[in-house]
Parts: C-alpha cells; sequence; structure tokens
C-alpha cells in the first residue's frame, strides 16, 4: 500500500490522463445534479417546507393538486378520521404580481395557507403577504402593495420568508381570505367556497405512520386521495420525469466513470506487469498488490472529485442566476461516494490479471 | 543440513508431443557459507533451476529443501510467503522499483514480511553504509549508475536475512571492471553473514568468486 502510494506521489503524470478524465466527469455529474437540485427544489419547496405528513385531494383530481377541490363536508370527513391531529387547507394558483416602479412584471404562485409550516409562520393579517426571498431581486420591498393579476389586486407585503419556490416561481403566502379575493378579481373560475381548499395538509396523531394513514382515509373516504408528501411532491407536473431522466444521466456519467478507471487501470496493470511481477517476485501477494491498485484508484476519484468540485464552485458563480443551479452537500457526498465506489470496482477489473503475473518472469534470460 | 537441497528436480512444460523438459534429473546441494555458480550456455535451464529454488516456478517432480522447508508441495501462498521470509533475489539489471528511493528499496521487502519501523529502518542505512551507499540512500534508481543499482539490489535481498539469495546475472548489465567489483561484493557479503548463494551466469571471467562452479547443460547438471 506504501508503494503504491509513493508511486502516485512521485510518478502523477503516469496518472494524470485519468486524473483528468475523471475530474471533468465530476464536473458533469455535479453540474447535472446541481440542475436536478435546483430544478427539482425550485418545483417543490413550498411544499417541502409544509409539516403535514399527509396531502388530501379530492378523488376526481387524479393526484393534481390544481385540479383537486376539497369542500368544507370532504374536510370535516377527513378530520373524523382515526389517527389524524389536525387538517388545515391549502391552494395555490399562479399569478403575475405587479411591483410599483416596475415594468416587468413577477410571475408568483400565490398559496393560501392557514396554519404555518416549517418555513412560514402564522397567515398575515388579512389583505397582507409574505413573500419567497427570490421575490425580493425583482425590487420587492417589505411595506409595498403589490397589484395581482390583471386586476391588479393590492397586497400589502408583510415580510419575506426564506426557501418557499413552486414551479421555479417565488410563492406568496397569504390567508385564504385575502387570497379568495385575489382570485375572484383575476380568476373566477378558480374561486373556492368558503371553507374549501384545494389540498388537506393532515397532521397525523403521534404514533401514527403517514402511510398507514393515507391507506386509512383512502379506504374511509371515497370522494378523496391520500398522498404521503413524498408522493404528493413528486406527482407535481414534470417533477417525477424530470428526477429520472437526470438521475438517468447521472447513472449513466458514472458507469462512465468506472469504465475510464477500467480501461484507465487496465493500462497502467499491463504497463507494470513487469515491475509487479519483481514485487511478487519478492514476495508481494496478489492481494497487496490489488489493494495498492484499489488504493490509488480511490485517490484519484478524491482528487478528481476535490478539484472538480472547486472547478464546479467556479462556473457556479458565473452561472447567470435565471439557471436553477442549486450545489447541495447532500449531492457532493453521494457524488463523492458514488466516485469511490465506481473507482474501486473500476479497479477490480483488474484484479483478475494481477493474479495471473508470474511471479517467475522477473527472473529473465536463458 | 545444506541450505538448498535439490533431488531428482524435473520440469517441464506442455505435455505429450509438446512437452518440453526444461530440468532433468537435477540435484544439488548448496552448504551455508557456500557460493556456487551455474553456468551454461543460454537455454540450458539456468533460470529454471534457480526459478525452482526460490519457489518461483514448483516443480514437475522432484524436491526442493531450502533449509528445513520442503517447498516442492508448497501452494501459491505459502511459495509467495516463502519467498518473503526465506529466499533473496537479485535480477538482472537491479530491478528496482523505480520510484522508491535507494532506502526504500530495501524496506519494500522489510514491509512485505510486515517488519516496520525503526529497526528495519536502521538495517536498511546498516546494509547500504556496508554497501558504500550511505551518500546514496535518498536517491531514487534513476539517480545511480548500473553498479550502484545492482548494490542496492544486493542489499535488498539481503534485507530480511534470508537463508538463501539467488542472483540472476548480476553483471550483465556492467562492464568487466564494475562486473569484478559487484562479484567482490556479492562475496564478501554472503560470506560475512554465513548464507547460501547460487550465481546463475554466463560470464565465466566471473566464476572464480565461487567457492563452486556447476555446469548445466540441456536441462541436465554436470556430475
Amino acid at each position: 500500500m506504501k508503494t503504491a502510494w509513493r508511486e502516485l506521489i512521485r510518478k502523477p503524470s503516469r496518472f494524470l490522463t485519468a486524473g483528468g478524465a475523471l475530474t471533468l466527469i465530476v464536473v458533469l455529474i455535479l453540474l447535472l445534479g446541481g440542475l436536478l437540485d435546483g430544478l427539482y427544489l425550485g418545483s417543490t419547496r413550498a411544499l417541502e417546507a409544509q409539516s403535514a405528513g399527509v396531502f388530501v385531494y379530492s378523488a376526481d383530481a387524479n393526484d393534481s393538486f390544481f385540479r383537486s377541490r376539497i369542500d368544507g363536508n370532504l374536510r370535516a370527513e377527513v378530520a373524523d378520521v382515526p389517527g389524524v391531529e389536525s387538517v388545515s387547507g391549502l391552494s395555490v394558483v399562479q399569478l403575475p404580481a405587479h411591483v410599483p416602479g416596475v415594468v416587468d412584471v413577477v410571475d408568483t404562485a400565490m398559496f393560501a395557507y392557514e396554519a404555518p409550516n416549517q418555513l412560514v409562520p402564522e397567515p398575515p393579517a388579512t389583505g397582507e403577504a409574505f413573500l419567497d426571498r427570490s421575490l425580493e431581486g425583482d425590487g420587492i420591498e417589505v411595506g409595498q402593495t403589490l397589484g395581482f393579476g390583471p386586476a391588479r389586486t393590492p397586497v400589502k407585503v408583510a415580510g419575506f420568508v426564506d426557501g418557499t419556490t413552486f414551479n421555479l416561481q417565488g410563492a406568496v403566502w397569504m390567508d385564504p381570505e385575502t387570497w379568495n379575493e385575489v382570485v375572484r378579481a383575476n380568476v373566477p373560475a378558480a374561486t373556492l367556497a368558503p371553507g374549501a381548499s384545494q389540498a388537506l395538509l393532515v397532521t397525523p396523531e403521534q404514533g401514527v405512520e403517514a402511510s398507514a394513514l393515507v391507506a386509512t382515509i383512502g379506504q374511509g373516504i371515497p370522494g378523496v386521495t391520500a398522498l404521503t408528501k413524498q408522493d404528493a411532491i413528486l406527482g407535481l407536473p414534470g417533477v417525477k420525469d424530470q428526477k429520472s431522466i437526470f438521475t438517468a444521466i447521472i447513472t449513466v456519467t458514472f458507469v462512465v466513470a468506472g469504465l475510464v478507471v477500467a480501461l484507465f487501470f487496465a493500462l497502467l496493470t499491463l504497463e507494470r506487469a513487469a515491475l509487479f511481477g519483481m514485487l511478487k517476485a519478492i514476495g508481494s501477494s496478489s492481494r497487496t498488490l490489488a489493494a495498492g491498485l484499489s488504493l490509488q484508484a480511490v485517490l484519484i476519484a478524491i482528487g478528481a472529485f476535490v478539484v472538480g468540485g472547486l472547478a464546479t464552485l467556479g462556473l457556479a458563480a458565473i452561472i447567470p442566476a435565471a439557471i436553477p443551479l442549486d450545489l447541495e452537500i447532500r449531492r457532493a457526498v453521494t457524488t463523492v461516494l458514488g466516485l469511490i465506489v465506481t473507482a474501486l470496482i473500476g479497479s477490480a477489473i483488474s484484479f483478475r490479471r494481477v493474479v495471473r503475473i508470474d511471479p517467475a518472469t522477473a527472473v529473465g534470460g536463458s | 543440513m545444506p541450505a538448498l537441497e535439490l533431488e531428482d528436480v524435473r520440469k517441464t512444460y506442455g505435455s505429450g508431443d509438446t512437452e518440453v523438459v526444461a530440468l532433468d534429473h537435477a540435484t544439488l546441494e548448496v552448504h551455508d557459507d557456500e557460493m556456487v555458480a551455474l553456468v551454461g550456455p543460454s537455454g540450458s535451464g539456468k533460470t529454471t533451476l534457480l526459478s525452482i529454488a526460490g519457489g518461483l516456478l514448483a516443480p514437475t517432480r522432484g524436491s526442493v529443501r531450502v533449509g528445513p522447508h520442503e517447498i516442492s508441495g508448497y501452494d501459491r501462498g505459502q511459495l509467495t510467503k516463502f519467498r518473503r521470509e526465506f529466499v533473496g533475489f537479485v535480477f538482472q539489471g537491479a530491478n528496482l522499483v523505480p520510484f522508491l528511493t535507494a532506502k526504500e528499496n530495501l524496506l519494500v521487502v522489510a514491509d512485505l514480511a510486515g517488519n516496520k519501523g525503526k529497526v528495519s529502518d536502521k538495517r536498511a542505512m546498516t546494509l547500504l553504509e556496508e554497501l558504500g551507499l550511505a551518500h546514496r540512500v535518498n536517491n531514487l534508481p534513476g539517480q545511480l549508475s548500473g553498479g550502484e543499482r545492482q548494490r542496492v539490489a544486493i542489499g535488498r535481498a539481503l534485507m530480511n536475512e534470508p537463508e538463501l539469495v539467488l542472483f540472476d546475472e548480476p553483471t550483465s548489465a556492467l562492464d568487466s571492471t564494475l562486473g569484478e567489483q559487484v562479484m567482490d561484493l556479492i562475496r564478501s557479503e554472503i560470506k560475512g553473514r554465513g548464507t547460501a548463494a547460487v550465481v546463475v551466469t554466463h560470464d565465466t571471467r566471473m566464476t572464480h568468486y565461487a567457492d563452486r562452479v556447476v555446469e548445466i547443460s540441456d536441462g541436465r547438471l554436470a556430475a
């Protein structure tokens, strides 16, 4: 192992090709992952922020948040299901906002909510709203009055909250009364009856699993469909498709990384066959040599991750803010772990060749 | 007990019509403190005999004993351990690890045998000083002359205090003056330790350094 380490340190040029290729692959994986996370989180953060573990839609909505309508009767039925601690309505409509002094309108996702969630406090006073901080960049300030929709229905900015985007738009959080007033003025068909909401957020009692409550509600009330929060998020238009397409691309990229390592170490093993033969002759086991190969592959992968990670951070700094790139620590950790596993598998392809190197080849001649 | 004892050793490659006999009826004893030169033309079986004696090849038939170890029945793992602990090799052209310093090339052998730490470090330094390489301790093989490289290889072979040291054409890459110096050094190092040595060479000018010369031809040792 020590010999393998010293080779890596003293003959870095020997590993430069593989290291360079892996570095580019790391940049690709991190950028793809960043775009996936940016798109995913930008589309779903407002729902991720909800504390409730179960989402309930009307049965005729086919799992669509936008089509769902839960009236007061259904709400009462759900609230009576054993294991339900509390229910709360949530509705959304996408409307542009007119900012005083700004020519362009700002696209927003306007939510009606009743209870605080992980990121948004209790609803503000009627006629006011909390705005996602991403909208601050559009010139909006606390205390301003925005005009929503073609009717320019006035709503005052009560404050900003962090990390609540939806469908790549900043969320606007207000009480149901204000929301209905804005909707009635701009999209009359979407107006909700008193006590109704698009979705019902259900908090299970302590000790009740969300998945169990989903089944209970689904079986007990014919007029509704219950989903876990995660299923509801994946049911948003395009989210699941985005995730599976990007995940497929990232998986293929990992496979390419594995092939690069495998090919490179196969060539390097051929190149070093005489050296390995000599080391075997003086008592090195195939296992020791294979462990050395794995160590080199893993260290190259880690080095490529560090350099590629820094390059990605540099690129992220110059990529326009409009591109939804979100570099998450979790993604970086899974990338480096995936790369290490890939490097180990790739280098393992050469183990058989190492085992087959004959130590007698060290003694040559007559 | 001889340091090396080959008894009626036969080594063949292939089978049936394609069988090639590399070594046949080879019987040889090398005692402690004895240096034997093995001479013969190319293809005579010198390398095969050396490889079998060092546990690099298994004989097709016959007995191979190094000190108390009967190795002819050893499997691959046992042979690896045996080579690591009981045999020293000096290969043609030194065959050092190119990215390790002179001292590290010696310590590789100690590392493989699990002998790490200050004792091994001190032994490597002592050997290199004995071999006149105290000033070359931290040089890479590429920074050493041919003679110096071969001296490092000798140090590596002696590092684990083996019972038997096998030399494969140790002077083939050296001019005659350097070759004489290296052979002189080999003799003094072997004799000083009471270790047995077999030196394969086709250079008859070097055989006078050995206690005994054994000739091999067509896979058979001269009587």
